[in-house]
């Protein structure tokens, strides 16, 4: 008998389950749920980009790209990065194609961070960066944000958690879940408290198209004295409603970026190419279709807080990504008891805010990935359960 | 295309005050601009688009009947299609490109019902041809919107 508990490795052992298996399980048995759960575009994959993918299938070019991704992908990726954001990269030295945005952070933290090093994490926050680090022996250290700052990251709350172990800063915004946003000015109010440090950054800007009003997304390599301490980690599945397709891209300074690629190298090889050749099509011809994409979230992010605000949460204004994140503390149930009890009466399924880091209790977080159809039923549901729940 | 159209177009019972929001305006602009609109005669009018086979008025058959005609000298087709038109059976006219002149969607109680609209009235008018009759048999999609079992959200639960 192969005890297996103590044959599997500690670490990996320890590491927390997503909570939140067993809430999409419940929610994928009912039969007329209502989900403002999922975290990826409603939309196809553009028509263009598919049919790119599709006629390198026809031609049978389904060889091994090199091991940093196909040149005119990594070239298109620079052309387009510097277009859209203001950055260049040299594409041969400082970027890397990889497997969704999700593999550069992992090989982001696997390159840099070793025993007892300190990464700070803005709570809440997607859920991965905690579990990667530890799985290296890092230690996560997680920086609170709160609505009263916009769950924006402050220079305050940054220092105070600095330390001389502190490596690496994750810098998530657009944010998942939060929709907060990073203006230039509060990226060089951080900025000003990394310089003179040793401190890198992991900027994760997969949401960076998707932000709203009139002021674009800024990219932090872009900040004066930044771009030798900063890998910007993005990718395809947002801006192009490419999730499935699984890719992603790393830039950033050439050291780290080699020792990045050798251990895509040997985990990975290359990522897959037929996802590359669509991604050329996007990276060239995609930027009309991101707009079009834009534009639908935004109706429906407008549409969606003020559904919520009429039903008495408070509702920051989200800037960017496509989530919103209400506070529900005036119901006086816990995130977890208001989603279970949402999704068990009135069958809509939404996240808990915690899932996301402690910060995130007393808030939940609602997808605008949806049609507006499905956003107005899934609002009248949530307006029948406030009234119940006035009443109980 | 005018945003505030393609709105009205998909779901006509928007409130101005949800249109005001979509579109990120406010509802005296939203108000003002449907009312120039239904002014000039860019809206027509509103209406609801109904499942038939679901309610309890099963006895709905609409054909689409293709018309050869011979355009008249001084207005062309536009005469016919005006007496077309002008049957209360007749839902649609549209002039066509392609094998045949003018094509008219015709509604009635029973397949016999409109078979005999056409034979009697609207084959015998002066300048028709010819007419081909196509019953619909099953609405998938009517007006854009989706009639039968609409398709399933296959989005994986991804945080």
């Amino acid at each position: 008998m192969i005890d297996y508990e103590n044959i599997l490795d500690k670490k990996a052992r320890d590491i927390k389950p997503s909570g939140i298996r067993k809430f999409f399980d419940i929610a994928s048995e009912m039969k007329d749920v209502i989900s403002l759960s999922i975290g990826e575009p409603d939309f196809s994959t553009p028509w263009h980009v598919r049919q790119a993918g599709i006629q390198s299938l026809d031609k049978g070019k389904t060889w091994y790209s090199p091991n940093k991704g196909f040149s005119e992908l990594r070239a298109s990726v620079c052309e387009y990065f510097n277009r859209r954001f203001g950055v260049s990269f040299d594409k041969d030295t400082e970027t890397l194609i990889t497997v969704g945005g999700s593999e550069a952070i992992d090989l982001m933290i696997r390159s840099l961070i070793g025993e007892g090093d300190e990464v700070l994490i803005p709570d809440p926050s997607f859920v991965a960066y905690e579990p990667i680090t530890k799985i290296v022996g890092g230690v996560a250290v997680s920086v609170p944000t709160r609505e009263e700052d916009s769950f924006r990251l402050t220079a305050e709350d940054l220092k105070s958690k600095i330390t001389p172990k502190t490596k690496l800063l994750i810098l998530p915004y657009p944010n998942n879940p939060t929709g907060a946003v990073m203006r230039r000015s509060h990226l060089e109010a951080i900025a000003e408290v990394l310089r003179g440090t040793n401190i890198l950054v992991l900027s994760d800007e997969i949401y960076g198209e998707l932000t709203y009003g009139s002021e674009r997304h800024v990219s932090f390599a872009s900040i004066e004295g930044m771009r030798e301490r900063t890998v910007v980690v993005s990718g395809f599945s947002k801006a192009f409603a490419m999730t499935g397709w699984r890719l992603g891209y790393a830039l950033g300074p050439e050291p780290i970026i080699a020792v990045m690629t050798k251990l895509h190298q040997f985990a990975i090889m290359c990522a897959p190419t037929t996802a590359q050749y669509a991604a050329i099509e996007a990276m060239q011809n995609g930027d009309d279709d991101i707009e079009h994409m834009r534009g639908e979230y935004d109706s429906r992010r407008r549409l969606i807080v003020d559904g919520f605000r009429k039903l008495g949460f408070s509702c920051f204004e989200p800037e960017g990504a496509f989530y919103i994140f209400p506070c529900i503390k005036h119901t006086g149930l816990s995130s977890d008891k208001f989603c279970e009890r949402l999704l068990n009466e009135k069958h809509v399924a939404v996240i808990p805010g915690n899932a996301f880091g402690e910060s995130g209790e007393g808030y939940i977080r609602v997808s605008y990935s949806y049609s507006l159809k499905h956003i107005n039923e899934a609002l009248k549901r949530i307006k029948e359960f406030m009234e119940e729940e006035r009443k109980r | 295309m005018d945003k505030l159209l393609k709105l009205l177009d998909e779901n006509a019972k928007y409130s101005n005050e949800e249109l005001a929001l979509i579109l990120g305006t406010t509802q005296e602009a939203v108000a003002s601009a449907i009312e120039k609109y239904e002014r000039e005669g860019v809206i027509k009018g509103y209406k609801a688009i109904i499942n038939w086979e679901k309610a309890d008025a099963k006895e709905l058959v609409t054909a689409l009947i293709e018309i050869k005609v011979t355009p008249r000298k001084a207005t062309g087709f536009d005469e016919i299609a005006r007496d077309i038109m002008s049957f209360d059976e007749v839902e649609s006219v549209y002039l066509m490109s392609g094998g045949f002149d003018l094509c008219a969607i015709v509604n009635g109680r029973t397949f016999r019902e409109v078979a005999l609209f056409v034979s009697q009235r609207l084959a015998p008018l002066d300048s028709v041809l010819s007419t081909a009759t196509h019953f619909v048999l099953s609405r998938y999609k009517d007006n854009g919107v989706i009639l039968c079992d609409e398709p399933v959200d296959e989005r994986g639960s991804v945080l």
